[in-house]
This record gives structure tokens, C-alpha cells and sequence, in this order.
């Protein structure tokens, strides 16, 4: 996985990096539920399990994953709050 | 049985995972009966329900023997033993955990507590047996219910035994 450049900007970021499954995963709905909505997150996971887990829930609570950059043994998540 | 909800509770709880979308989602049900106080299994137990609280299940744990003997104030929650099933393997992967510095069980709890709607029961026979008064256990646990309670709750959802 190589760095990415460009970087989805967001309004607040979370760095969960070094946290375990399910805790980025907890982080992010603590996250959006102190946003306004509309708002933009980007949570920063080493956990291989956000992967999956963290866009299941964004599908799941009816947010917007506005995407999802590789780098270096962790990906940045960008999830716009809808509702 | 020595208490129990207040007639007219049970069923009627309030449903949160509130940021979930589908409303039919809210009604899925997990409910784990955690006899085990070994912190393999609580760890097991605990990330599970975690998760399914993050997914917006309804949770119920339900702490019987020596998965309520875990709850106790004055348990050190990390200084409990792996499962002797597992020989020795069981004190590397206590070793593994505190290295890898993860986030105690109790702790992960807790936070998933707060994000999602899990409930935690004690169980009278337990805490009879084993001389646990409420006041003795931590305050995550929300009420003392009998199995049958615990059984209501369950409704059609999925139980697990750990």
C-alpha cells in the first residue's frame, strides 16, 4: 500500500490508530454522534477489521462514507453524517 | 428469585441504537449468558457485545458463577486468569495482551455502553451462593433479574453461553 497524496478533507479527525477492534469502530459513532450533521470525520484505524466493520455501519446508520485512503499500516476513514 | 423488573418493564425498554436508519433493525436482539470469568472469555464475550451494540442490537448480558464474580468492585478486572484449556498458551496470551497494550475488557465495555444500548444482569442465584450483593458489584450492572426475566428479555434473539 503506498501513501496517498490527496487527502479527503473532513472537519474533525480521529486518530484510533494503536486501538483494537471493535474500538476505532466505537471511536467513529462517538465521533458522529458529538458532529452536527453534515459535518465530515475521518478516523485514522490500524485495525484490519474497520475495513469491513467501519462501512458496514456507515451503510447501516444511513451516513454517507465519502471514502477511504490506504497508507502505511492503517487507512484514514471519511464518513459524512446525514441524519 | 429475589427482585425483578417492575411488572410492565420487560418488553418495553427503550431501543437505542438511534443513529441506526432501518427501524427494523432496531428490534435484533443478543443475548449472552457470561458464566466464564476467565479474561479470555470475557474478553470474547464483552468485544462481541460491543460490537453488537455498535450494529444497534438490543444486548443483554446476563452474569452468572463466575462471570458476575468478574463484576465484583473489588475483582482487579485485568488480574484474572486465561483458561486453563489452553495450557500454556493461556499465559502468553495474557502476556500478548498486556504487551500489545490492549484496552481492558472492562474499559472496552464500558465505552460500548455508552455508544449502544447493552444491559447487564446479575443473577440472584449467583450472587446468593456466592455472598455478591449488589452494592458489591460494579455499576455497569444495571439491575439483579431472575433467569426467567433474562429468558423474556432474550425473546426471540440469539443467546450465547460463554
Amino acid at each position: 500500500m503506498s501513501e496517498i497524496d490527496t487527502k479527503i478533507a473532513a472537519n474533525r479527525e480521529i486518530d484510533a490508530r494503536g486501538s483494537f477492534c471493535p474500538g476505532p469502530l466505537l471511536e467513529l459513532i462517538r465521533g458522529i454522534r458529538e458532529s452536527d450533521i453534515g459535518e465530515t470525520l475521518a478516523i485514522l484505524s490500524g485495525d484490519a477489521g474497520s475495513r469491513k466493520d467501519i462501512p458496514a455501519w456507515v451503510a447501516k446508520a444511513g451516513h454517507e462514507m465519502l471514502g477511504i485512503e490506504d497508507h502505511d499500516g492503517y487507512a484514514r476513514f471519511v464518513v459524512r453524517k446525514v441524519r | 428469585m429475589r427482585t425483578g423488573p417492575a411488572e410492565g418493564e420487560l418488553g418495553r425498554r427503550c431501543i437505542g441504537g438511534d443513529e441506526l436508519a432501518d427501524e427494523d433493525e432496531k428490534a435484533e436482539k443478543l443475548a449472552i449468558v457470561l458464566f466464564s470469568g476467565t479474561l479470555d472469555r470475557l474478553y470474547s464475550a464483552t468485544l462481541l457485545a460491543s460490537g453488537a451494540a455498535a450494529m444497534g442490537k438490543q444486548v443483554d448480558l446476563f452474569l452468572t458463577f463466575w462471570g458476575l464474580a468478574a463484576f465484583r468492585k473489588d475483582q482487579d478486572k485485568m488480574g484474572l486468569p486465561v483458561s486453563s484449556d489452553y495450557g500454556q498458551e493461556g499465559a502468553r496470551l495474557a502476556g500478548q495482551i498486556a504487551d500489545k497494550q490492549v484496552p481492558p475488557w472492562f474499559e472496552t465495555l464500558a465505552a460500548a455502553r455508552e455508544i449502544g444500548d447493552i444491559r447487564i444482569h446479575a443473577c440472584p442465584m449467583s450472587m446468593d451462593v456466592m455472598d455478591i450483593s449488589k452494592d458489591d458489584l460494579e455499576d455497569v450492572v444495571d439491575d439483579v433479574i431472575g433467569v426467567a426475566s433474562f429468558v423474556e428479555l432474550a425473546g426471540q434473539g440469539q443467546v450465547l453461553f460463554i
